[in-house]
């Protein structure tokens, strides 16, 4: 156990957590947006910065989602220099989601309600955090979706822009997408997920009792091959019917 | 045919063999083939001699035909220099080569016409290289042999003693006695952040491990720098000794890479070569020299983006995945590639190796300043009369690097800034023209060391579309992970883009001087670290300027089209210099003596007359100047 001080309270914390997680733990909140236990930390969106000073005399902003916890690290998670970098990217990211009506609200919390930056024109929701590229790679399996290119023409993309072959459809980019930049609506036998550069659609397979269209065909292929034992009868049924 | 060396004592017996097959009186011809001269037609040069050696009868005995690295002054290339004389000859054509083989070779005499002279003094010949003043002030330690040697023939190398400060650190050294004698050397990481190479081994040495990696960096992607470049292509066997001494000193590194864009077709077959030469003669791979000390070294090409260049997106390169920075709260030299202890080096920092070791350290600390021991290589471009490669010791001053070696601004212009460190250096302007170049002193002043790239800038170069401009390249090249620095950078852009087109207010320069404090702090790595240090530097020295666009909607050095009119002035005499140069046809010439018209709906306000006027008959008037 190691002893890290926090806003001017110690708190006790393991050596090698981050300092979000010490956080978290005791009910201090930094806002995140890149941050989610699923996948590993990336320290890309920066809003969670924190101002730490080390025993050995080191002194600098890092991200908590990332920095790892030493015995006698002093935290300050909301002064001035913090504030200072949030309200910043806060304002960026205003600029470059003007739609997002959660980084609008992150925003508001940290006093920001209008950016002086131009306001992208196309401008669309996505805060290019990674998580949907990071957890269909490190939580599904597949690598559907990845970012392509550099810069300000970074974005989420399936390769080539039109090849949706290795998506089956799962959904967990849509739910893990803190702005909603990724969508989906199940119509008529039809999964649709709208990414902001390309709308993919796939045939769901409709439950054998109910009726209910509760699971995308790719994805029973999917769990198909990749389970041995496992036979198509299985997917007759919808959880639902099943229990 | 090549017989691999079975003990360390080897060596210096098949250096006597080498000098004593070469005959001392043989001349040696010398034509530079770096990548400079090259383009400029160095290989039909070569082609031309080795044609007209065998028509004129000259023997390899009288003349020897040397293809060597980069010699620096690549403005003045093809480059020959004739040894022993060291007779330096510039621009050398095809055409020149019978005669050079005639007169030169076979005469003894020297060409007057192919002699350089320093610019403005048609007259006084330089014969001799060393009395070239580009030549004259730099001090080469690790260029030393780029242009005497065959970068594809080891034999050069070991003739030179090459390959013998490792036999030295192998027979006489522990391998924390190699690392102290770095450490004491004071030599700092030549690749931009002049850490201290020394301790950097020596905290992967300490990390456990039993599976340690070194790497040398040679991705270069600052687009005004080549030193890498030249070293690896002109003398690669010296970084292989450089990465063998420092694999030796960590321990428990059995693999090295070489990163290499792979733009650099020259420094990347080199760098084959070398290593295929080395390892036939035992110096590489397994039992070098017989001591048990293994290493293989391999290669890697790298796509040249700008951002691969940073260590941790140098290593996931490498690993195979895709080039981007990592945050690095646990030290690459603790947990590089693949999770290892690893030695990130920059390929002049590992030149710099062997030269200690061979010289000693005290000779070493003898040379530079009390914070930053050596010479460093920069590339000198821009508005200067000599541009090319200068290696100068530290502390030299940045005015005897631009005025003497650089022979100052051409054109009777007059000095404005010099950009030092590449794109995210900074601008510095003409009082601090006394600073003394080193590590410190250059961030102290708001610049940087960084690879060395020193671009000269006169009183035509806009200091706000100066930084717009790097801005820009960095925005490019910046990898978007991270919010501060992909979107900074374009607010950034967008701030300056709006000053320069005169759409700007006073307040923006405030905005922008806070969103660049953001954008240095906020970003994940040091490309967005250090991206803000053009504009916050040219703010600093240049405010005015700055102030000049928005207020006056002016833009001094003609440069800001949206902002500027050229007119004629009464004192010009009809010299007819603009009317030649002007690209759309908008000077009318009025006959002599009698000042020409420029028409202003024709003039695309390229500035072409501007740059060739040195008269000072041309204006610089704003466009919402009513006069
Ligand atoms: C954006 C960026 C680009 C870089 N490019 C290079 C490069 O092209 N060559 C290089 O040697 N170092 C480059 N560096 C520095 C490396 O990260 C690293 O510090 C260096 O290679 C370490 O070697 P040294 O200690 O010998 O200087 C770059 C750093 C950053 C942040
Ligand atoms: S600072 Fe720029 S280059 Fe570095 S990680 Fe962030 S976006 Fe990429
Ligand atoms: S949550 Fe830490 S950088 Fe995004």
């Amino acid at each position: 156990m190691i002893t890290v001080n926090i806003n001017g309270k110690d708190y006790s914390a393991e050596k090698d957590e981050t300092v979000l997680a010490v956080a978290k733990r005791n009910f201090i909140y930094i806002p995140t947006f890149c941050h989610n236990e699923a996948v590993a930390d990336y320290g890309s969106c920066r809003i969670c910065m924190v101002e730490i000073w080390t025993k050995k005399g080191k002194n600098k902003l890092v991200t908590a989602c990332l920095f790892p916890v030493e015995d006698g690290l002093k935290v300050e998670t909301n002064n001035e220099r913090v504030l200072f970098i949030r309200k910043n990217i806060a304002e960026l990211l205003l600029a470059k989601c003007p739609a997002s009506a959660e980084v609008a609200e992150i925003a508001a919390q940290l006093g920001v309600y209008e950016t002086k930056y131009r306001i992208e024109k196309d401008g669309n929701k996505c805060i290019l955090c990674a998580l949907c590229t990071r957890v269909c790679d490190e939580v599904v399996g597949r690598k559907a979706i990845s970012l392509v290119n550099r810069g300000i023409n970074r974005e989420v993309a399936i390769p080539f822009y039109d090849n949706a072959a290795a998506c089956i459809a799962c959904g967990s980019c849509v739910y893990i997408c803190p702005t909603n930049a990724i969508t989906m609506t199940d119509k008529d036998g039809i999964r649709t997920i709208t990414m902001p550069n390309c709308e993919m659609k796939f045939a769901l397979r409709k439950c054998n009792s109910c009726g209910r269209e509760w699971i995308p065909e790719k994805q029973v292929k999917y769990f198909l091959s990749s389970a041995p034992g496992l036979t198509i009868e299985e997917f007759d049924l919808c959880q639902s019917c099943r229990k | 045919m090549i017989t691999r060396l079975n003990a360390t004592q080897e060596l210096e017996g098949l250096r006597q063999q080498i000098l004593a097959s070469r005959n001392q009186d043989t001349l040696r011809i010398t034509v530079c083939c770096g990548t400079g001269c090259i383009a400029q037609g160095a290989k039909k040069v070569v082609e031309a001699f080795k044609r007209e050696l065998s028509a004129q009868n000259v023997n390899a005995e009288v003349a020897e035909l040397k293809e060597t690295g980069c010699h620096g002054f690549c403005e003045q290339g093809p480059i020959v220099v004739i040894r022993p004389q060291d007779i330096f000859y510039k621009k050398v054509q095809v055409e020149d080569v019978p005669k050079i083989v005639a007169r030169t070779i076979i005469n003894g005499e020297v060409m007057e016409r192919l002699l350089y002279s320093v610019p403005g003094n048609k007259k006084e010949k330089c014969t001799q290289e060393s009395q070239i003043p580009f030549y004259a002030k730099q001090e080469r330690v690790v260029f030393k042999n780029n242009a005497y040697i065959d970068p594809t023939s080891i034999e050069d190398y070991i003739a030179v003693g090459g390959y013998a400060s490792l036999v030295k650190v192998l027979t006489t050294l522990q391998s924390q006695q190699v690392i102290d004698t770095i450490i004491d050397s004071g030599l700092r990481g030549r690749g931009g952040g002049g850490f201290p190479t020394g301790w950097k081994w020596q905290s992967s040495k300490d990390a456990a491990g039993d599976i340690k990696f070194v790497v040398c960096n040679c991705d270069e992607g600052d687009p005004g720098a080549f030193m890498d470049r030249s070293i690896m292509e002109g003398n690669p066997h010296l970084v292989l000794e450089g990465m063998l001494i420092a694999a030796y000193a960590v321990g428990n590194v059995s693999e090295a890479y070489i990163y290499i864009r792979n733009e650099y077709p020259y420094a990347l077959k080199h760098a084959y070569k070398a290593i295929e030469d080395a390892k036939a003669y035992g110096l590489l791979g397994d039992n070098i020299l017989s001591t048990g000390f293994n290493l293989d070294i391999k290669i890697c090409r790298g796509g040249g983006a700008f951002v691969c260049g940073e260590s941790t997106a140098l290593m996931a390169s490498i690993e195979g995945k895709v080039g981007e920075p990592r945050a690095k709260y646990v030290h690459t030299s603790e947990k590089g590639l693949w999770g290892r202890p690893t030695v990130l080096n920059n390929v002049e920092t590992l030149a710099n190796v062997p030269v200690i070791f061979e010289k000693g350290v005290e000779w070493y600390k003898s040379i530079g300043t009390e914070g930053s021991k050596g010479t460093k290589v920069f590339a000198l471009v821009g508005k200067v009369n000599n541009t090319g490669l200068v290696e100068v010791p530290m502390g030299i001053s940045l005015r005897e690097v631009i005025m003497d070696i650089g022979g100052g601004v051409p054109n009777k212009k007059q000095f404005k800034a010099v950009q030092t460190g590449g794109p995210s250096g900074g601008c510095l302007p003409e009082s601090k023209l006394d600073l003394a170049v080193d590590f410190d002193e250059l961030t102290k002043n708001g610049s940087m060391m960084g690879s060395g790239a020193m671009v000269v800038m006169d009183e035509r170069n806009c200091m706000v579309d100066t930084a717009r401009y790097f801005i820009e390249f960095l925005e490019e090249e910046s990898c978007g992970k991270c919010t501060p620095c992909r979107e900074g950078l374009r607010a950034i852009r967008n701030i300056l883009m709006d000053i320069c087109s005169g759409k700007a207010e006073l307040e923006d320069i405030d905005r922008l001087e806070k969103l660049c404090l953001a954008v240095t702090e906020g970003s994940l790595c040091q490309l967005g670290g250090t991206a803000a240090n053009p504009v916050l530097s040219s703010l600093k020295y240049f405010r005015s300027e700055y102030e000049e666009h928005i207020t006056n909607k002016y833009c001094r050095a003609g440069v800001c089209k949206d902002l500027i009119a050229f007119y004629i002035k009464d004192n010009c005499p009809g010299c007819v210099l603009c009317y030649k140069a002007c690209p759309t046809w908008a000077i009318i010439y009025n006959g002599k003596g009698v000042p020409v018209t420029l028409i202003q709906d024709k003039c695309t306000k390229c500035g072409a007359c501007l740059d060739v006027c040195n008269l000072d008959a041309l204006e610089v008037r704003s466009v919402y100047d009513n006069r």
